[in-house]
């Protein structure tokens, strides 16, 4: 079953960039919730992260803090 | 056993690799991320052929490249190099040891830290390097930026129209390009403390305040804030060769023109080095040279 996902950006975070692109190359589908564009969000940010940077990745409930290559890629091979 | 190890992935290491792949030298290259300190510039205008491009464009641009020659790019860090026998040998973070005949390192620079209490404890949590990628999260918020530079200039004039209130704070006052200066002076939302050294970040689970202390008076003050934006330059990501090459005051490993280090088959290339401008193009240039000093190299051991 392909995992739910969610990434937390903003339009100017290169690594932000490079996550997506990442993903895109993967052929993994997810949300984005770009925290520029809706600031109230921030606090759900930090809810499920304890963090308040960008990029955070969400899958199946994992959190990945940061453009973790190697993290996200053992995270999405065992979903 | 590789002919070469490129450490790094930023402008040079990736241009080191295509130069080493068109002399069909066998490569690898190591990086915990490509593009390096480059993915910052939100826009280049001076790197030549393209009129404006951000940095996240060029990289993937330089990387497209890269794979075009079927380079391997390994995502792992070098712990440690040694040589024995005239034999490199890579210590990568997950215990693993690769050896080759040469090795060009091209691993960049990091932001420098403030190295005060809480700063470790806070990243993420209030204390960011980058306000290209986290400004945004601080709307409405009150928050300091640290140092006078450039970089640090560009980040207060970015969060003045975010943040509530910006506090610019710098030990020794501004040093940036004074279209800069002009930009954020007149603001309704700054304030500015120049002369000021910066002692402690604190809170609970987040950022609530920093303590500064004026150089001139010796008089502290607490100043709440939420967002701690650290921008006081960068520092040459060279530790891990410290035992091997010869480092400069700076902690930049040594080169000649021709990119070699005092160690015969360890070459370095770009930011991390003592040539002078840290640019994009002298790095990816510097990258060239080194590949190519490092072919040199391997012809000789041939012989």
């Amino acid at each position: 079953m392909p995992a739910n996902i969610k990434v937390y950006s903003t339009p100017t975070c290169a690594y932000c960039s490079l996550l997506k692109q990442f993903l895109a190359e993967k052929n993994v589908e997810y949300e984005e919730v770009d925290l520029a564009a809706e600031p109230d969000k921030v606090n759900e940010l930090v809810d499920i992260s304890g963090q308040l940077g960008v990029p955070v990745t969400v899958i199946d409930g994992q959190v990945v803090v940061g453009y973790d290559r190697v993290r996200l890629e053992s995270i999405l091979a065992a979903t | 056993m590789k002919d070469v190890i490129i450490i790094g992935a930023g402008p040079a290491g990736m241009t080191a690799a295509v130069y080493a792949a068109r002399k069909k030298m066998d490569c690898i290259i190591y990086t915990n991320n490509v593009g390096g300190l480059a993915l910052w510039s939100a826009g280049i205008e001076n790197y030549m052929g393209y009129h404006l491009i951000s940095g996240v464009e060029l990289m993937a641009k330089f990387e497209e490249q890269v794979k075009e020659f079927n380079i391997p790019i390994e995502y792992h860090t070098v712990e440690k190099i040694d040589k024995e026998a005239g034999i490199f040998t890579a210590h990568l973070d997950n215990g693993e040891m690769v050896q080759a005949k040469s090795v060009i390192v091209a691993t960049g620079r990091s932001p420098r830290h403030l190295k005060i209490a809480g700063e470790k404890d806070f990243v993420g949590k209030g204390v960011t390097y980058c306000a290209t990628c986290d400004a945004p999260l601080f709307a409405g918020l009150d928050v300091a930026v640290i140092g006078g530079g450039n970089a640090a200039l560009s980040s207060v004039s970015q969060l003045l129209n975010i943040a509530r209130k910006v506090y610019s704070i710098s030990q020794y006052g501004w040093s940036a390009d004074p279209v800069l200066q002009e930009r954020v002076m007149h603001a309704e939302n700054i304030e500015v403390l120049k002369g000021y050294d910066i002692i402690a970040i604190e809170g609970q689970n987040f950022v609530e305040k920093i303590r500064i202390r004026s150089k001139k008076t010796g008089e502290e003050q607490e100043l709440a804030v939420r967002g701690v934006f650290i921008e006081i330059g960068s520092a040459p990501n060279s530790g891990f060769v410290a035992g091997l090459a010869e480092l400069d005051e700076k902690q930049e490993i040594n080169v000649d023109c021709s990119n070699r280090t005092n160690v015969e088959g360890l070459f370095a290339a770009g930011d991390v080095t003592n040539a002078p401008q840290k640019q994009i193009i002298v790095a990816a240039g510097e990258g060239a040279k080194a590949a190519l000093s490092a072919y040199e190299y391997l012809i000789r051991l041939r012989d």
